[in-house]
């Protein structure tokens, strides 16, 4: 039998809390499970910092990745015999399902922001090069690895296949609501899954919804918009990612004025230098930054080891709403007021935006912008959400953006008071 | 601080007016493709390169009042028309600019359609690629587009005169 259509003994099961049991039987699935590179995932958390707000929130990337295979898996059933599915695309939607984060590295969005770098480049080199998951890709055909890559990359013919794993209504998506709901405590997040899945019908180039199941779809875009906002832009999260991406530019530029650190960062290195190969690139997980992050915290330089001090022992900046267009002078006059009182404005006078996180909203957008959630009709015409869910319509056309102000609220707190500097500071801040 | 937004604010400041979303997302694609410094990150979507970081800090540029939006109703869909505004101007007085001249490229730009500036963009995601794989490539993820050689030897054209300008 082909390496391809091998089939496991008996079914394994994973125990899950947001979808019970997670059954794999492919052994190609299962052989790609067990790779170091999949498991190096265990190591990742998916919501990187937000354990510092919510403390349930150390689940994995490799939890999150089960959860997007089993939910394929499940419309991949429902697909059979359905007109424009292709049953020899299966294995490939399972695979690009369980691999699409593979890339992701340590605390991904601070990490990739102060080192420019894309987990999705990574994803691709881990997919195609010389590692145990592309041995197992390539066993099932020459062509396998590179399919993969491309469905990941949305990039593959196949337009379908690519939007259950990227679309406005994905496998990826209606995971991480779930999970991330179940993982931080939050009562947002929840929606009729099942249902979701029972109306999901493949046209030749997207997934779509039929009609009768627009409700289930609202309240998916509902938990979408609550969750981004209680959740994924939590002002506290956003504080530690301020602190953690800090963090990484000191001791970039330490390592950049030739300090000598009492711990050599060798798994930093190439990260500094800005051109970590994929090894040294999967050596670094979060693991090991936490270890580097509490022997920085006994480094000479107090402007790092203030910072991790403040991230181990969650000692969070405070924030202040701010308005960039109507106080752009005060912020430049608290900027000289931080350097005066000896507090280095450029790690802690910090504005932080609502577009520096990486989480989106459903938006209907223009013609061409961005394919949106079609539902189809009885008579078989396809129609957008928004023109049909008032409840959608409603708050898809509201833009909410934010800028907070960022600052060591205990550092001013110890200031003298007859400190005038101190006094302005706080009247800027505080009124 | 937000040095990113005054990248954008530069963008917008150097054509009267930008009118279309998709042909928005296109631009600042290719002028990234031409060494222009923005920081944006983009993923291939559907329509080709598509940056939701750019969507969120346009809406921020709109939300701050340093940009106007006109939504413009077509005959099946919605357009979307972006200016600069006073407040854009005075936020502005407060950067130096970072970008080299991006006029010449705007206005070769707003000169073809989004249809084209779809192709250059696709075109140019594939650049790693060589250059008959990236033929293959954009038929094969552009099939409905029904693009030609002849597109896309205007397309390589058109990609060569951009990057003269500087």
């Amino acid at each position: 039998m082909a390496y391809r259509d091998e089939q496991l003994s008996e079914e394994k099961v994973f125990k899950d809390p947001v979808h019970r049991y997670i059954h794999v039987r492919d052994q190609v699935i299962w052989d790609l499970i067990g790779t170091p590179e999949f498991q190096r995932l265990r190591r990742i958390r998916q919501l990187g910092t937000c354990y510092l707000t919510f403390h349930g929130a150390e689940h994995s990337r490799f939890n999150h990745s089960l959860g997007v295979y089993e939910i394929v898996r499940r419309i991949a059933s429902n697909f059979t015999d359905r007109p424009n599915w292709d049953p020899k695309e299966r294995l490939l939607c399972l695979a690009a399902a369980l691999l699409h984060d593979l890339g992701h590295g340590p605390f991904s969005h601070s990490f990739e922001k102060v080192f420019k770098l894309d987990h999705e480049d990574f994803t691709q080199a881990i997919l195609l090069g010389d590692t145990k998951v592309n041995e197992v890709l390539n066993k099932v055909d020459k062509n396998f690895a590179k399919d993969v890559a491309d469905v990941i990359n949305k990039t593959y013919k196949n337009k379908l296949v690519v939007s259950l794993i990227s679309s406005q209504i994905d496998a990826d998506r209606m995971d991480y609501l779930q999970r991330d709901a179940y993982f931080t405590g939050v009562s947002y997040g929840h929606f009729d899954m099942e249902r979701i899945l029972r109306v999901m019908r493949p046209m030749e180039d997207q997934v779509v919804v039929k009609e009768s199941g627009m409700h289930a779809v609202e309240d998916y875009i509902m938990s979408r918009y609550q969750m981004y906002w209680q959740v994924y832009f939590h002002p506290v999260t956003r504080s530690a990612e301020v602190i953690l991406s800090k963090i990484l530019h000191r001791a970039k530029e330490l390592y950049e004025k030739d300090y000598t650190f009492k711990l050599e960062p060798t798994h930093f290195l190439s990260f500094f230098k800005g051109e970590p190969t994929l090894s040294e690139y999967l050596g670094l997980d979060e693991s090991i930054a936490l270890y580097y992050f509490q022997m920085w915290m006994q480094e000479d330089d107090e402007i790092l080891s203030d910072l991790c001090d403040r991230f181990v022992n969650r000692r969070l900046f405070k924030y202040i709403e701010f308005n960039p267009n109507s106080q752009m002078a005060e912020w430049m006059e608290l900027y000289k007021l931080f350097q005066k009182a000896g507090l280095n404005p450029d790690y802690y006078l910090v504005v932080d935006s609502s577009s520096d996180l990486p989480y989106d909203f459903y938006r209907p957008g223009e013609e061409g912008e961005r394919l949106p959630i079609h539902l189809l009709l009885p008579n078989q015409e396809l129609k957008e959400l928004s023109r049909l869910s008032e409840i959608v319509e409603s708050i898809s056309g509201k833009k909410r953006t934010d800028h907070k102000l960022y600052v060591p609220q205990d550092v001013l707190d110890n200031m003298s008071s007859r400190s005038k500097t101190k006094k302005r500071i706080m009247e800027i801040l505080y009124g | 601080m937000l040095e990113n937004h005054a990248k954008l604010m530069q963008f917008f400041s150097s054509s009267e007016a930008i009118v279309g979303r998709k042909r928005l997302q296109k631009m600042i694609y290719i002028l990234k493709k031409c060494e222009v410094p923005f920081e944006e990150r983009y993923q291939f979507h559907f329509y080709g390169p598509y940056s939701e970081e750019l969507t969120l800090r346009i809406e921020e540029m709109c939300n701050l009042g340093f940009i106007s939006e006109t939504k413009e109703e077509k005959k099946n869909y919605y357009q979307y028309r972006y200016q600069v505004t006073d407040a854009g101007r005075e936020f502005m007085e407060h950067y130096e600019e970072s970008l080299p001249p991006l006029n010449a490229h705007i206005d070769a730009m707003n000169e073809k359609s989004s249809r084209f500036l779809e192709l250059v963009s696709t075109m140019l995601f594939f650049e790693h690629l060589p250059k008959d794989e990236i033929s293959e490539k954009v038929f094969s993820v552009k099939s409905t587009q029904n693009y030609t050689d002849e597109d896309i030897k205007d397309g390589w054209n058109f990609i060569e005169s951009l990057r003269k300008f500087h």
